[in-house]
């Protein structure tokens, strides 16, 4: 067999040009195919937390609980909401006796009296999962269990999940836990049930005071989404880069 | 080649193939990256269905206005008004096909969820409700023996 140079380099040319293409180069796709490809969704779910509206009445964890069927009397819960009381001494005392679900109805933190007289402010905040951009919990699922569905939601496949824990340990804000009767890992979804149906969540349902509000950051005729553009809100653990979807008015400083 | 060195061969190909055989009927067809990240959107897709249909519990105020409507016009015109009927109702969920009755909850501690006085300043949301210290009013009766839960401003005959 002889072969010229010229024909050795024609070759050996053509053959780095074909070896270079991805063999996704090779799938023809139809125009519908071609267009869900690059569309993006037009829902990306988001909420809006005022922290100045809550009163402490825990509806939102009795509702979420039931709806979600979440294990009453368990000590998890997919949502909670914290209690913070500032003393003139410079101190911080927080509780959130079973998550907030039977409300705060005592004066007394972790069994301590607290007089009146000392206490700066007081207020309470309600935490649930982020539904981040870059999901942590997301990244250590060795499985694939859980994910981040077009809509922003993270979701948690129930018949998936090894229940290893990893991503109980990987969320920053301590929103995931292990459920006791599915024995996987679990957390907040947004009611995605609910939210896909044309309902708001549980939690927003139950809210007399307008303190928790969903909304859709893809439509900027949302109100609540206007809200989240327009005025001064604040995210909880920003410097985690989670890019975290719960936006909070009225944070203050002392919540962590 | 010599056995000693086949044989080997033969039994790490067997156990690949076995593995992979027992992979393709294993892992579900849906199962890949279904959106544009590898790191977050590998899964199984036919779980969002599954999720979409969990089955809903709390169906919303304006599904018990078909009903009952009595209570809901005196409820509609009073302070609460917000406050949705499953809060205190309970969640619906098939009524009245399943449940005939929901079970009412009609103790204090459900009215002192919001009418607490914690002795918090102005600046808290609580602060601005009607509120009682519950050591000292009316100790061991229902709230509801005196106030009427749907319009809190008429008595109870």
């Amino acid at each position: 067999m002889s072969c010229s140079r010229r024909d050795f380099l024609k070759d050996s040319v053509g053959a780095a040009f074909v070896s270079s293409l991805p063999l996704s180069a090779f799938v023809v796709l139809t125009t519908e195919e071609a267009a869900a490809a690059i569309a993006e969704s037009t829902v990306r779910w988001a909420y809006l937390v005022d922290t100045t509206r809550c009163t402490g009445c825990g509806m939102c964890v009795k509702a979420c609980k039931n709806e979600n069927e979440i294990p009453y009397d368990a000590p998890v819960t997919r949502t909670w909401v914290e209690r913070y009381v500032v003393t003139n001494d410079g101190q911080t005392h927080v509780d959130s006796p079973d998550g907030g679900r039977d409300g705060f109805t005592s004066d007394k933190i972790r069994d301590q009296e607290i007089d009146p007289d000392t206490i700066d402010k007081a207020f309470f905040v309600p935490k649930l999962c982020n539904q981040c951009d870059n999901p942590a919990c997301v990244q250590v699922c060795p499985v694939g269990a859980t994910y981040q569905t077009d809509d922003g939601v993270v979701l948690v496949d129930r018949e998936w999940c090894i229940g290893c824990g990893y991503c109980i340990m990987a969320c920053p804000y301590g929103v995931r836990f292990f459920h006791p009767d599915h024995k996987v890992a679990d957390k907040c979804n947004f009611c995605y049930h609910r939210i896909t149906k044309g309902m708001m969540p549980a939690c927003v349902d139950s809210c007399a005071f307008g303190a928790r509000r969903l909304a859709n950051l893809r439509d900027p005729d949302d109100p609540v989404t206007k809200i989240i553009k327009t005025e001064r809100v604040a995210v909880l653990k920003d410097e985690y880069g989670t890019k975290p979807h719960v936006f909070y008015i009225g944070l203050d400083n002392n919540v962590r | 080649m010599k056995r000693h060195v086949l044989h080997p061969i033969w039994v790490a190909i067997g156990v690949v193939g076995l593995i992979l055989f027992a992979r393709l009927l294993l892992v579900p067809d849906d199962f890949g990256v279904h959106g544009d990240s590898f790191t977050y959107n590998y899964h199984r897709l036919g779980n969002i269905e599954e999720w979409k249909n969990f089955p809903v519990k709390y169906q919303g105020t304006d599904t018990c206005l078909e009903c009952h409507k009595d209570n809901a016009k005196a409820h509609r015109r009073s302070p609460h008004k917000r406050v949705q009927c499953e809060n205190c109702h309970g969640p619906a969920g098939n009524h009245p096909d399943d449940v005939e009755y929901l079970p009412l909850n009609k103790e204090r501690a459900m009215c002192l969820r919001c009418h607490a006085d914690l002795g918090y300043p102005e600046s808290t949301a609580r602060s601005n409700l009607p509120a009682i210290v519950d050591r000292h009013h009316k100790r061991r009766r229902e709230c509801v023996s005196c106030h009427n839960p749907h319009d809190p401003r008429e008595d109870v005959e």
